[in-house]
């Protein structure tokens, strides 16, 4: 076993060595290098061919018609085109959107501009499981409200959020419906002929493909509009301009053509090592799962450590790597948005480890994983005065602390 | 982030970890922080009656440079007179423990906690 082991694949993934070897023969004289826009030449329609192939292994995974995929530069660019490309296009319909704080920055940030450019933003406060009150996110609705912006499964906490649901209600209104399924794809089923979604995210890193492309699902049943965000040659039926870059979608499609194969297996082989880890780390006194763990893909653990900050216990942490919801990190003191949104106090949010596990995590490095860390909370909360306090019975919320 | 060896070597072997009685005459308590912000340093020395620093002790709540930048000041303060324990100051633990930019506020919570526990001693003569 090799460390540090990577515990970390919903930051992204290593690409899959059969991904790889398909990138590879798209790239130099021997290969298919063409540029699939050079409708003169054999080396065009060979790279045409090679992204058509992709482009139905990309729809294929998520029942989708390849018309309705539109390739971006990952799941980033693919939520700024949806978000202000719908905003832009439908602005004289209304000008009111509703996404939820747990959204991740792409939405969010996306969701800010439009407000400076004069557009109105609901931000949903989700339960403190983490999921969306359909009851609330239906009450946030109005007249002028053009887009709901919800995602399907959630960065850090692993949370799996009712789209089909979700899509019923924004349907009927005629609301336009976009999810971020960047942390979904490959995860959980998705069926576009089920689910009355107009526009998903998605991205190729996340799935054991390459960084640097992703796709948006643009519906054509109904025919969905936006504006563009990239101006140029008119690729892509003019909603992204740019370039095809083959061997990126190539690569994507073969992450996503493995994805559908392979789903099912290792799930069942995640979610097995996902409870032993849980199994692992559950006794130890004061510990919390951030996050639904019923509604939840199996490959995310978030859990709290109370009474020891989450960036100390990385440190002792050296051999796994794995993220802290604790932003410190960042250059900045705010912990995670994400858990201040589902209500979870400071100290808990401060304390909390993302582990997320993927195609590659073995027994083996979840066993080392749950010693290292049994061994390490010990001696982290011997150093903490929170935890002395708290086991003299004082309660922590009584004091008046000096904020800094 | 990378860690400088020195903030290591606090963090993975703090001197000093331990509490003492509060309410004793001869010692000062120092916690300052919030968990909120992901600090809480309480630093806690005990005084002999000419104003000697004999012992100190930390427990400290947050990230490796926190705890390297209370584990070195208890190493610092001992020995020394009240007075001289309260000129200490935060730029000195920086430069010693080599804290980047974004953990200059650890050694700044540090010089803070030092002088609360004189603060503490001082009210209790």
């Amino acid at each position: 076993m090799k460390t540090p082991i990577y515990f970390d694949y919903s930051a992204t993934t290593p690409v899959d060595k059969r991904v790889a070897e398909k990138m590879c023969d798209c790239l130099t004289a021997e290969g298919n290098f063409g540029n699939p826009a050079s409708s003169s030449h054999e080396f065009g329609w060979k790279a045409e061919e090679a992204i058509d192939q992709a482009r139905k292994d990309v729809a294929d995974l998520i029942n989708a018609n390849p018309k309705e995929i539109v390739f971006t530069s990952g799941a980033t660019e693919s939520d700024n085109l949806a978000i202000k490309g719908i905003a832009h296009f439908y602005h004289k319909k209304g000008k009111h959107i509703v996404t939820c704080k747990t959204e991740h920055k792409a939405v969010l940030d996306s969701c800010r501009q439009l407000e400076r450019e004069g557009y109105e933003v609901t931000y949903l406060d989700p339960k403190d499981d983490g999921l969306i009150d359909l009851d609330v996110l239906t009450a946030a609705l109005r007249d002028d409200t053009i887009l709901v912006s919800i995602m399907h499964v959630n960065n850090e906490i692993g949370v799996i959020q009712d789209i089909k649901a979700i899509g019923e209600i924004t349907r009927e209104r005629k609301i336009m419906f976009h999810v971020d399924a960047a942390q979904s794809a490959g995860k959980v089923p998705i069926d576009m002929d089920d689910l009355k979604v107009d526009l998903m995210s998605f991205s190729a890193h996340k799935i054991y493909g390459p960084k640097g492309i992703g796709a948006l699902y643009v519906g054509r049943k109904p025919r969905v509009r936006l504006e563009a965000q990239m101006h140029g040659g008119g690729h892509e039926r003019g909603m992204r301009s740019g370039t095809l870059a083959t061997h990126q979608i190539v690569g994507m499609g073969e992450a996503f053509r493995l994805a559908k194969e392979e789903m099912a297996a290792d799930n069942e082989r995640i979610r097995m090592l996902r409870d032993r880890l849980l199994k692992g780390l559950e006794h130890i006194e004061e510990t919390y799962v951030n996050g639904d763990l019923e509604q939840r893909i199996p490959h995310n653990l978030n859990i709290s450590f109370n009474f020891v900050e989450g960036e100390s216990l990385i440190m002792a942490l050296k051999e796994l790597a794995v993220s802290s919801g604790s932003a410190c990190t960042s250059a900045s003191l705010e912990p995670s948005y994400v858990l201040r949104a589902l209500g979870r106090n400071d100290e808990l949010a401060h304390s909390s480890i993302r582990f997320s596990l993927g195609r590659y995590t073995t027994e083996e490095e979840i066993d080392f994983a749950i010693g290292k860390i049994n061994d390490n909370i010990g001696k982290l909360r011997e150093l903490s005065p929170l935890w002395e306090m708290f086991k003299d019975g004082i309660d922590l919320d009584a004091i008046e602390w000096a904020a800094h | 982030m990378a860690y400088s060896e020195k903030v290591i070597d606090h963090y993975e072997n703090p001197r000093n970890v331990g509490s003492m009685n509060k309410d004793d005459a001869n010692i000062g308590t120092g916690m300052v922080g919030a968990p909120a912000c992901g600090d809480v340093m309480r630093l806690q020395i005990q005084v002999s009656d000419d104003g000697v620093i004999e012992d100190a002790k930390f427990k400290t709540y947050g990230c490796g440079s926190a705890i390297a930048s209370s584990s070195l000041l208890t190493e610092w303060v001992k020995g020394k007179t009240l007075d001289q324990a309260g000129e200490i100051k935060n730029t000195e633990i920086a430069a010693e423990l080599e804290l980047p930019p974004v953990k200059i506020h650890c050694s700044v919570l540090a010089e803070d906690a030092i002088k609360a526990a004189i603060e503490d001693y001082k009210s209790k003569k």
